[in-house]
């Protein structure tokens, strides 16, 4: 029950993108696409669990048996960098049909801030290591879902017309906000 | 190129919020009252500042393969020292930005200007466009955070400007009202670029 809180939670009620705003350079800037969306999204399930994973072992058996909490910042971001370049690495070798599809989106990863962000609140939230991972897993894919919406939207969006001064980030930003605000329709499904 | 203008690049020119876009999620998420556009923005400063100045001194010590991996621990050491000194003096605005404090690290403007200024040059030149964009920055989120806590809670830094029991615009505090502010102000910023060509 209490996963499956987690879960909702993460997915809809506190969609990364548009209730926290996390991650929204890629949502402006690669989102143009419906495939390029997928793509981008499965590279950061992949990236946000495994960061989250390392990153639980690094909070509870490194930085505090140490005291050292207030290098949280400088370890987490330390690690999730070089965990991107651990599995690029890996990809291209072992499954390369894999890191054909995902490859170019791998290094975007490591400036998105909802890896980090979301590491950093999993700690702040006392979960523990399956509560961790399933809660990053659950809001990259609340990531996925906001970002192939807006795809969606963007490829119909090219075909209509809108105000000359509308034109780039402030349509996308205004159609974001509608999107939000449909998101908002959610916030009393769980407690 | 003198070195003031370095400095009045990114208020205007190139404002990092309005004309790069960068460091979105911050503009979007701090902004539903002015003070905590000023606190993010006078945070962000001090680590573009910071972070530019080193990185213009050790740009010939630090090996070109390594350099971002450089640029990231010099920024988040400098991102480290903001978040405790903002936790011991003014923790309120510590708990209301929360999380975005640690995240001034993944912020594109920093590495952006690192990337794009810094390593290429001197120290001087680098901590004036570090405190000229970091300016710009604060100066658009404070403006974003004015307009929204206006419609949204009807004061400005946190002074009531409309009567009592009179009705505001909740959406403005609200995320949706992030989004619909960002994209308008956006949008009259490009208006007035391309009337006065500045």
């Amino acid at each position: 029950m209490d996963l499956i809180n987690i879960i909702i939670l993460a997915l809809i009620v506190n969609n990364v993108i548009l209730v926290q705003f996390m991650g929204i350079c890629p949502f402006l800037g690669v989102s143009n696409k419906v495939s390029t969306s997928i793509g981008m999204g499965a590279a950061v399930v992949f990236v946000m669990a495994l960061a989250n994973f390392v990153t639980y072992f690094i909070q509870f058996y490194i930085l505090v048996p140490l005291h050292i909490e207030f290098m949280q910042t400088i370890s987490f971001i330390f690690v999730i960098a070089f965990l991107v370049q651990v599995v690029e690495i890996i990809l291209k070798k072992s499954a390369p049909a894999l890191y054909q599809a995902l490859g170019i989106y791998l290094p975007l990863i490591t400036t998105n801030c909802a890896v980090l962000g979301i590491a950093i609140l999993a700690v702040q939230k006392n979960y523990n290591l399956i509560q961790s991972v399933v809660y990053a897993s659950a809001i990259a894919v609340g990531f996925t879902l906001a970002m192939i919406l807006m795809a969606g939207i963007r490829e119909q969006m090219e075909l209509t017309g809108y105000p000359k001064g509308m034109k780039g980030f402030p349509i996308s930003l205004v159609t974001a906000g509608l999107l939000s605000l449909a998101f908002m329709g959610f916030s009393g499904l769980v407690k | 190129m003198s070195s003031l203008k370095y400095f009045t690049n990114g208020l205007l020119k190139e404002n990092p919020t309005f004309v790069l876009v960068l460091g979105t999620c911050p503009t979007l998420a701090v902004t539903t009252a002015a003070f905590n556009g000023i606190g993010m923005g006078l945070a962000t400063t001090f680590v573009l500042v910071f972070s530019n100045m080193f990185i213009a001194m050790l740009k010939n010590y630090i090996p070109d393969k390594v350099r971002i991996a450089a640029f990231i621990v010099i920024i988040a050491t400098f991102v480290t020292i903001v978040d405790l000194l903002m936790k011991a003096y003014v923790p309120d605005i510590y708990k209301t930005l929360g999380i975005f404090i640690p995240l001034i690290v993944v912020n594109c403007i920093i590495l952006g200007r690192a990337e794009a200024f810094a390593q290429k040059n001197e120290v001087k030149s680098s901590i004036l466009d570090g405190l000229g964009m970091g300016l710009g920055f604060t100066l658009a989120i404070t403006l974003m955070g004015s307009i929204r806590e206006i419609l949204g809670s009807g004061s400005i830094f946190n002074i009531p400007i409309l009567a009592e029991n009179s009705k505001t615009i909740l959406l403005f505090i609200l995320p949706p009202g992030a989004f619909f502010t960002f994209g308008y102000m956006i949008a009259i910023f490009n208006r007035f670029k391309a009337k006065y060509k500045f």
